[in-house]
């Protein structure tokens, strides 16, 4: 069994102008071990997809209106807020973009992480080490020797006397090996990234990634990977999906989508990327922009700039196909040879 | 840290300075002769120049300061040309009355504006925060003497359940003098009966001075708490599976605090400056009262020194807020 599966996801979002169709039929599949990448443009619903699996977009305005997303075989789209909520921080863990605003400013890291570390315990005293029945002190001081323990497997030298420091006390790349920490600390089998290594340079990118492959390993870690950026996809995802306007477009082995992509927008996506080389004012762009998700294209979402659209491309909504062993496109003419 | 506190308590000196200097040189600008005054319709011009030599009235204006300044340089701040008593043990008589009051306005402002203004933001758009939103605007507008006289004539006059006004019963006998709080030198005393009868002639006023205070915190709690709420870690929080309750009441709270340590900063100041009406309604024996008394007399040592004296614990209370802030906010503490 997967350990997270997607299929045919739909929201709608409310908003001033109307109900927007901000994800429309998301299909993913996620297995223990494995790092999935989920690229696509800003507003293509990446983190939408992300914040859906927590079940932490809120509702209004957000409207499910199609799909499930089962984890560990429990179908998400019906569990309750307390189920949930006994999922997160324990068994679905989450980092986000930006470290240096996801730690709160007024505690210490340690603080924060200890009281991350005592609500897994609650779920699971296993995570603690300790039996069911064990006291408020306790469950404190084992939560604290974790959070020293997860401090120190992230990398952070003298966990010990750092978990008494403030955020801002910390460099941002230090600051998002804290927050990997914290979400890590409930031992979840799934962890979520939503664009983890965005804010970061390069260096740091690389070690962060680096870090998060590790983990993966140690901890038989599944985790989606959200991101823009293909290279990253590259150097780290064994699984990839590409999204469009709402939907996966593609979705495959990171090798075989690179190497051979199927649908027009992905081989859009890795037109575009810069080459050593490049001549100035030879990078290619695509044209044309993004839909209106409050009236998107009847047909394909991409039809509008794609250089293969033909009329029914416009009418009729493509269904995701596997063209290869677990390599799925949704697009009407990919079965046609390679014009 | 330290050196900070002390940069401050500095700093109060051109403070003072500049603040005596003004209500001096304002005080003497008005028209009319307070000696003339003090020394009634009948007196002869001699005994008015007498008394004017007696206060040192007919030097030069700078030289009138300069003996002032000297003056408050060693304590002395002055004696009332009316009454003739030193200003500053008018001012320990009066002072305490009037800061007792206005702590007890305040905490009541922060003890209901704080949580409410919390909850408002966590419902926001429901009932809690639309009752929290008209009892702040009703709380605003109405002024303060005529919602004590409301007061007065529900809870003393109708209802019987608390006395007019005043501190105490003429009867009572008040407690040794210790901090001139009366709440807290009846407890030392260990005189509860006091105690209780000094809580309930305090109740209407203390309420009557919190409201625009507790209107005032309570929308700037809102407001700091929904951009708190905005923020990326209360997502992760969230996300990391804890409670709304323990996101809420630890991790939101504490950040949504600092606008509102603004607030009651001068809001202490303010209230300190205008019990003045308050006072008035309740019989309230305080700097207010005094303060009043002395500017339709003219007397100017009085008007100064509670000036002053209103000033100190302005720039005092302010110093203490910023103090407060690197509790909030461990960004500001200060070094």
């Amino acid at each position: 069994m997967a350990l997270l599966e997607i299929r045919n996801l739909h929201l709608y979002m409310r908003s001033f102008e109307g109900d927007a169709h901000v994800l429309n039929g998301i299909d993913l599949t996620l297995e223990r071990g494995r790092i999935h990448g989920l690229v696509g443009e800003t507003g293509c619903g990446k983190s939408l997809t992300g914040l859906s699996i927590s079940r932490l977009v809120p509702s209004p305005p957000a409207r499910y209106a199609a799909g499930s997303i089962r984890f560990d075989g429990r179908d998400l789209m019906e569990a309750s807020e307390a189920e949930m909520r006994a999922l997160r921080g324990r068994r679905i863990g989450m980092i986000f973009q930006d470290p240096t605003t996801n730690l709160n400013p007024a505690f210490r890291v340690g603080e924060q992480m200890i009281d991350v570390a005592l609500h897994a315990g609650q779920v699971d005293s296993g995570i603690l080490g300790l039996g069911p029945d064990a006291s408020r002190a306790e469950r404190r001081a084992a939560a604290c020797r974790l959070v020293v323990e997860m401090l120190g497997k992230v990398g952070i030298r003298d966990a010990a006397a750092r978990v008494d420091d403030y955020p801002h006390q910390f460099s941002g790349g230090m600051r998002q090996r804290v927050l990997i920490a914290m979400a890590l600390i409930g031992r979840p089998d799934l962890l979520i990234a939503d664009e983890p290594t965005t804010a970061l340079d390069v260096t740091v990118q690389a070690q962060i990634l680096r870090l998060i492959r590790d983990l993966v390993d140690e901890f038989q870690l599944g985790v989606l990977l959200i991101t823009h950026n293909l290279g990253v996809v590259a150097q780290v995802c064994s699984q990839v999906s590409v999204m469009y306007a709402g939907s996966t477009v593609e979705d495959g082995p990171t090798r075989a989508v690179f190497r051979a992509p199927r649908h027009p927008y992905t081989k859009a996506l890795l037109a575009a990327l810069p080459r050593e080389g490049l001549a100035r004012g030879e990078l290619k762009g695509l044209a044309g922009s993004v839909p209106s998700l409050l009236t998107p294209p009847r047909g394909c979402r991409f039809a509008p700039r794609c250089v293969h659209a033909i009329d029914t491309c416009r009418e009729r909504r493509p269904i995701a196909e596997e063209i290869q062993a677990g390599h799925t496109v949704a697009c009407l003419r990919a079965a046609e040879p390679v014009a | 840290m330290l050196p900070f506190v002390i940069r401050r308590f500095l700093l109060l000196i051109p403070v003072f300075i500049g603040l005596s200097m003004l209500v001096f040189v304002i005080g003497r600008l008005l028209p009319g002769d307070p000696v003339q005054l003090a020394a009634g319709p009948h007196a002869t011009r001699e005994e008015i120049a007498a008394l004017a030599a007696e206060f040192g009235l007919d030097q030069p204006l700078p030289v009138q300061y300069l003996a002032y300044a000297k003056g408050l340089a060693i304590g002395d701040w002055g004696r009332s040309i009316q009454s003739r008593q030193p200003v500053i043990d008018d001012l320990k008589t009066f002072m305490p009355a009037t800061l007792e009051l206005v702590i007890a306005a305040m905490i009541v402002a922060i003890l209901i504006g704080i949580p409410t203004g919390l909850l408002a933001a966590v419902y926001r758009d429901r009932w809690p925060d639309t009752l929290s939103r008209a009892v702040s605007l009703g709380a605003i507008s109405i002024p303060r003497f005529f919602l004590g006289l409301l007061l007065q004539l529900a809870l003393a006059m109708w209802l019987g359940l608390l006395p007019l006004g005043g501190r105490l019963p003429i009867t009572a006998e008040p407690p040794p003098f210790l901090t001139g709080f009366l709440l807290i030198d009846t407890l030392v005393a260990r005189d509860f009966s006091t105690f209780f009868l000094a809580l309930q002639h305090m109740a209407m006023p203390a309420v009557a001075l919190s409201l625009s205070p507790l209107a005032t915190i309570m929308r700037m709690m809102r407001a700091s708490t929904l951009e708190v709420l905005s923020q990326d870690y209360v997502l992760t929080a969230r996300a990391l599976g804890l409670s709304q309750r323990l996101t809420i009441f630890k991790y939101v709270l504490k950040n949504a605090l600092s606008a509102s340590l603004t607030v009651i900063g001068l809001y202490f100041g303010w209230l300190l400056g205008g019990t003045v009406l308050v006072e008035t309604v309740f019989d309230w024996p305080g700097i207010g009262l005094y303060a009043t008394r002395a500017i339709t007399t003219q007397d100017f040592m009085p008007v100064m020194g509670v000036t002053l004296c209103i000033g100190l614990i302005f720039v005092a209370v302010n110093l203490l807020v910023d103090l407060a802030y690197g509790l909030v906010n461990p960004k500001v503490r200060l070094s």
